[in-house]
């Protein structure tokens, strides 16, 4: 049996997508940008799925800016807006929790002079609104909290972050690239000037992604060039990962509630066996405020790069926030920062369910869990000392 | 990321577990680094009879500790106190080189054990931990 249960890592291209996309490799393969007909059939699919990226965001078809993906609309609100504001303020403001796609650029950005503010979480990973008014200042420029972490799936309060940056004359950006799968999400409505989102997460093709650019923001280029997207992000467009991301964005709002509800359920009987029959956990996350897809739990006594190598034999694709996998040494940034003792953040798995798995899979996952958590444990000299009654971590 | 053989030593880990009334214990490492090693063995005239391991850390750790158990037994303390991690990695036909500091805790280990027995042999015990719990 194969099972990937790693969905907000990547999910599969839907096959409405793929067929999308299929004429956009030859027979339309033109660059959006020539006066010819060849080109002017990419210039309107181009536009098209604007107009829908649009529609279904809530804003306007200029208001969209499509690039390369989540890492490049991170980057490009981050810097584009601290660089072109720096002569009104050097803060900038994210929170710990964010992705590396904001991380490092506010590493970078400190390393050139500006002062970053990481806001904390609480105990399941919610920012908390007073903490950004505690650290809000008139030097801040821009601030960037994620709509829901990656790692534990939790929610933030997007619109009162926003609403407390705007009342002190900052821009605010959301990075939406785990969120916009599972939420109606609506950039008006949630009152953010900057929102990125990745085409990948939700049944699309890699390699493409939107910055939402609220009209009358300014921010400094990232990529220069030629004269695409209106001038503001250089580079021809993947005029066929654009439309796949436009249809994969539409099935996926059209597709809402019917995913949602089966990705709870599935989420939902994993939570429920996996807290039943297997001890020695710690669930990782918010139960209230989250995405439906995320379950992340810590094993505590075991490694979580073994775990995920005994699951991987097994045919399951899951992934480890922890410090071997990834080929650092550090720990998950995420766990640490909601509290999460480091020695137990080292066990940690994050699940992720999509709409293909089935209540079977599940079922399989947490059979072979739970096998590959007692074979660990039996090697694992930290549960001899717990049984023994002196583990003292 | 790993090759072959260490996969396999991974999933099919050979003296898991400890000797009752070992004749030296040797526990090394950290758990806030993610690596714990705990060596047991059981030694007659200065040869190593039987030895076995219980870690808590990730696949190298845990492949590194299962070889190095498999390569002490049968040499002389003074054999294995010159086992190197570079020959357990050898052993194992190479590790990832962030990996390589994980198979540095079976040497130590095993050192450790050996310290252990020397010590018992001498008719004193000495700390037979540096396990630092946070």
């Amino acid at each position: 049996m194969k099972i990937y249960a790693d969905h907000a890592a990547s999910t599969p291209c839907d096959e409405r997508v793929v067929q999308a996309m299929l004429p956009y490799f030859t027979e339309n393969f033109g660059n959006a940008n020539s006066q010819h007909f060849v080109g002017r059939d990419a210039a309107k699919a181009l536009a098209d799925a604007r107009d829908t990226v649009a529609e279904i965001l809530g804003c306007k078809p200029n208001e969209i800016y499509f690039t390369s993906g989540g890492t490049e609309g991170d980057n490009w609100a981050l810097k584009g807006v601290a660089l072109h504001k720096k002569d009104k303020g050097n803060h900038v403001i994210i929170s710990s929790i964010e992705h590396h796609a904001i991380l490092t650029p506010a590493e970078w950005l400190e390393n050139n002079g500006f002062k970053v503010t990481r806001l904390p979480v609480d105990s399941t990973g919610i920012v908390s609104v007073k903490s950004l008014e505690d650290a809000i200042d008139d030097q801040t420029t821009i601030v960037s909290v994620m709509y829901a972490n990656n790692e534990v799936g939790t929610i933030q309060p997007i619109k009162e972050l926003a609403r407390v940056a705007h009342l002190h004359g900052a821009l605010f950006h959301t990075d939406c690239v785990q969120a916009i799968p599972y939420m109606n999400i609506d950039v008006k409505e949630l009152g953010v000037d900057l929102l990125t989102i990745s085409g990948h997460k939700f049944y699309g093709p890699k390699g493409a992604g939107v910055l939402y650019i609220r009209n009358g923001v300014k921010l400094d280029k990232l990529i220069c060039g030629g004269g695409q997207e209106r001038s503001q992000r250089a580079g021809t467009v993947n005029v066929p990962a654009v439309v796949g991301l436009a249809t994969a964005l539409k099935l996926s709002r059209e597709e809402l509630d019917k995913n949602n509800a089966h990705i709870c359920q599935l989420r939902d009987h994993f939570e429920k066996r996996v807290e039943s029959e297997i001890p020695y956990i710690r669930q990782n996350g918010n139960k209230q405020h989250r995405i439906p897809s995320i379950a992340n739990y810590s094993f505590e006594f075991v490694e979580g790069e073994g775990i995920l190598m005994l699951l991987d034999f097994n045919g399951i694709a899951v992934s480890s926030g922890s410090a071997c996998s990834s080929g650092s040494l550090d720990p998950s940034h995420v766990l640490l920062a909601m509290g999460v003792p480091i020695e137990v953040s080292h066990g940690s798995i994050r699940f992720s369910f999509g709409k293909h798995n089935t209540i079977e899979e599940v079922d399989y996952i947490v059979d072979k869990l739970k096998e590959t958590i007692s074979r660990l444990r039996e090697m694992s000299p930290l549960f001899d000392l717990k049984k023994g009654g002196t583990y003292n971590v | 990321m790993y090759n072959q053989k260490v996969l396999e030593a991974f999933a099919h880990p050979q003296n898991v577990g400890e000797i009752e009334n070992p004749d030296g214990e040797g526990t090394v490492g950290n758990a806030t680094c993610g690596d714990i090693m705990r060596i047991t063995l059981r030694i007659e005239n200065d040869v190593i009879k039987d030895a076995k391991f219980q870690t808590f850390g990730c696949a190298a750790a845990i492949a590194t500790s299962s070889t190095a158990t498999q390569m002490v037994i049968g040499m002389t303390v003074d054999e294995a106190l010159k086992l190197t991690n570079a020959r357990v990695v050898e052993e194992l036909e190479g590790l990832p080189p962030q990996k390589i500091h994980c198979s540095v805790l079976a040497e130590e280990a095993i050192k450790k054990a050996i310290e252990d027995y020397r010590a018992k042999q001498q008719g004193k015990n000495i700390d037979k931990s540096n396990v630092e719990y946070v």
